[in-house]
């Protein structure tokens, strides 16, 4: 990954602030939100981009090209396919926000079935559908100058990616387990204090530990954290009651198609009963 | 006040209370035990009513469970989740702050102020664990600021321990279950037949001051010994053992050993283990800036070994596998601490395996490379 400022690089137009974009291919508009979100953190955001191309926010839509978009939503049609080359080619640097951007999303699901059963269960002419047979991240079809996971995002960790990218320096973002922000934010451990179920120590960090803190387990939103046992969250699970269904289930949400996820799906559908 | 330091007293069953009280009207603000969710943890208590009394609780590896318990004792329960590193050394710290300044910057530096804090509650295991981080943060040419302002004003009121819960090992590292120092008054909880009292050991003159408030009688022989029984008990009834002896040279002797891949295929790499031991005292550096540029500040975080970044030096992470980041941080725990800091880094609070949602049990895993189980080569 390479970082670069985009206040010293634009060179002689010292005037002229960065431009952002925002874009979509298939999403919720969720992780898009998450920047209006930003409420209190608005009127500095937009002293330090110029909002170039946001049709979420505003119809006023300059022309490319842009030196930070934003895309989220994953590569689920031919011309989703087609338009990411587009955006990659408008974009000095391109950021892609969320799990389905990242992972493919929920709608990766399609990726362990077969799309056209699906479309014929759905639509009364599947025919006039064109769409691919799995649903992708953005890396797997363009270079991304970074990832940002969650569904949704968090807003702390856009405005820090954002920051960071303006003022050339690494975001700080980390990609150690869940279980590390229950611990500083002094949650007791819903597995051992209460044996639920969680996929906290093998999901990456960054929702500030939310679920836990309510009692919950946590669902993975933010996707595999770096060296993910998935293995031996799943064989607790199953000590606390959890099937291979179950398991199923638990590895296909909002990261279904991510590798560790993906792979440990698999693994319990394979597994009789 | 008709006591000296050396002498031990006698307290009511509202004397925990009392103490509290006591202790907010000199201006301390008192952090000690509560329920949260299903377990023990430390917070900010403001009266003896805060006090989780009447449970007890069941610790194994990986589990945790509180109970009622029938004799409304105050003190049932041994550790929970949380360890008063959390205030000594907490999770997150502003280290400095910077502004832009013309072509330059000026540093603010971080005012480091605590409120005078008591420590209600402190066990014996976590009063060895506060006196090994004292050498860590304290010990050297640059003493933590952070630390030292949290650490010397703080009251520690101990609590000799009645009960060893299922993961307690403290007597196995001579740690506990009675403290003889390192606390401004240490409380043995008398509940036994019928009786519901304290036998209070002063250890300071403001531990003197304080207790001077509360109602107190002075000790007699057989409160003494009646005391003396109660720590008997918690040593008889340590949950697990943890041979010391020679621990350090089999470790290191095992470095090659196939049980790290074993031990390794259940460990979640989680850092749970870290995050809840009262020793472990790692941190990471973060340096952000806001949307202007002209701010920026450096936060200092509790890391552990078991994340990838830890090990991250120019080119990689050096610990790529779990083996490796579990071997750095069983060794570093039981042996190399004994190079580093003279003494070991565990007090066998056995917090790290109860709270391991893997149940990965450090007295098993020492065992295995003292008895040879783990075999020292791979084959």
């Amino acid at each position: 990954m390479k970082i670069g400022s985009h206040r010293t690089r634009r060179g002689a137009d010292a005037t002229r602030k960065p431009t952002l974009a925002v874009f979509k291919l298939a999403s919720c508009d969720g992780c898009q939100l998450a920047i209006l979100d930003c409420e209190d953190e608005l009127l500095a955001l937009s002293g330090a981009v110029e909002v170039a191309n946001f049709a979420e926010a505003s119809r006023a839509i300059q022309k490319g090209p842009y030196d930070i978009s934003l895309v989220e939503g994953s590569v689920t049609t031919p011309h989703d396919a087609e338009r990411i080359h587009e955006i990659r080619r408008q974009s000095r640097t391109l950021i892609t926000i969320g799990a389905c951007a990242t992972a493919g999303g929920i709608q990766a699901l399609r990726n362990f079935t077969d799309v056209a059963e699906l479309a014929r269960a759905v639509y009364a002419s599947p025919d006039y559908l064109s769409t691919l047979s799995k649903s992708t991240p953005i890396v797997e079809h363009v270079f991304v100058d970074y990832q940002l996971r969650g569904c949704p995002i968090d807003k702390r960790q856009l405005l820090e990616v954002l920051t960071a990218f303006l003022h050339g320096r690494k975001p700080a973002v980390s990609t150690a387990s869940v279980c590390l922000e229950c611990k500083r934010r002094g949650t007791p451990c819903v597995m051992v204090a209460h044996g639920t179920p969680c996929l906290g120590p093998v999901t990456q960090a960054g929702c500030g530990a939310i679920c836990p803190a309510y009692d919950r387990g946590c669902y993975a939103c933010f996707g595999p954290a770096e060296t993910a046992n998935t293995a031996s969250v799943a064989t607790l699970w199953g000590a606390m009651g959890a099937a291979a269904p179950d398991l199923v289930r638990a590895f296909r949400t909002f990261n279904a198609a991510a590798e560790p996820f993906r792979r440990e799906s698999e693994l319990h559908e394979r597994t009789p009963g | 006040m008709g006591f000296s330091e050396r002498e031990t007293l006698v307290v009511d069953a509202n004397a925990p209370g009392a103490i509290v009280s006591a202790l907010n009207r000199a201006g301390f603000e008192v952090i000690g035990p509560t329920v949260e969710s299903g377990s023990v943890v430390y917070g900010p208590i403001s009266t003896g009513e805060n006090l989780p009394r009447g449970f007890t609780d069941t610790q194994e590896p990986g589990h945790y469970r509180l109970n009622p318990h029938a004799d409304g004792s105050y003190f049932g329960y041994v550790v929970g989740p949380h360890s008063w590193k959390r205030y000594l050394h907490p999770p997150a710290v502003r280290l400095f702050a910077a502004r832009r300044e013309g072509k330059g910057f000026a540093l603010e530096a971080q005012p480091q102020e605590a409120p005078p804090r008591a420590f209600f509650g402190v066990r014996p295991c976590e009063l060895a664990a506060i006196a090994r981080q004292d050498r860590i943060f304290l010990g050297g040419a640059q003493p933590d600021p952070t630390y030292r302002t949290n650490r010397e004003g703080a009251f520690l009121v101990a609590v000799q321990c009645g009960r060893a819960g299922g993961t307690c090992f403290c007597a196995s590292m001579g740690t506990g279950p009675r403290a003889a120092a390192g606390f401004d008054l240490a409380l043995t909880e008398l509940s036994d037949g019928g009786r519901h009292e304290f036998v209070v050991e002063i250890g300071s003159p403001r531990g003197r001051d304080i207790l001077a408030k509360v109602p107190h009688r002075l000790a007699t022989e057989d409160d003494l010994n009646a005391a003396a029984a109660v720590t008997a008990r918690a040593q008889a009834g340590m949950g697990r053992s943890l041979e010391a002896e020679g621990l350090p040279k089999a470790l290191l002797a095992g470095l090659e050993s196939p049980r790290w891949e074993t031990t390794a295929a259940r460990c979640l790499s989680c850092a749970n283990c870290t995050m809840v031991c009262p020793t472990c005292f790692c941190t990471t550096v973060e340096d952000t800036t806001d949307l202007t540029g002209d701010h920026a500040e450096r936060w200092r975080r509790w890391d552990s070994c078991f994340t990838l970044d830890f090990s991250y030096i120019h080119g990689g992470a050096v610990r790529r596998t779990t083996a490796s980041r579990y071997r750095q941080w069983l060794t570093h725990k039981f042996a190399t601490w004994f190079e580093q800091f003279g003494e070991s880094g565990c007090v066998g609070c056995g917090r790290c395996i109860t709270w391991c949602p893997a149940g990965i049990d450090v007295t098993e895993e020492a065992r295995a490379f003292r008895t040879g189980s783990a075999p020292k080569e791979r084959t």
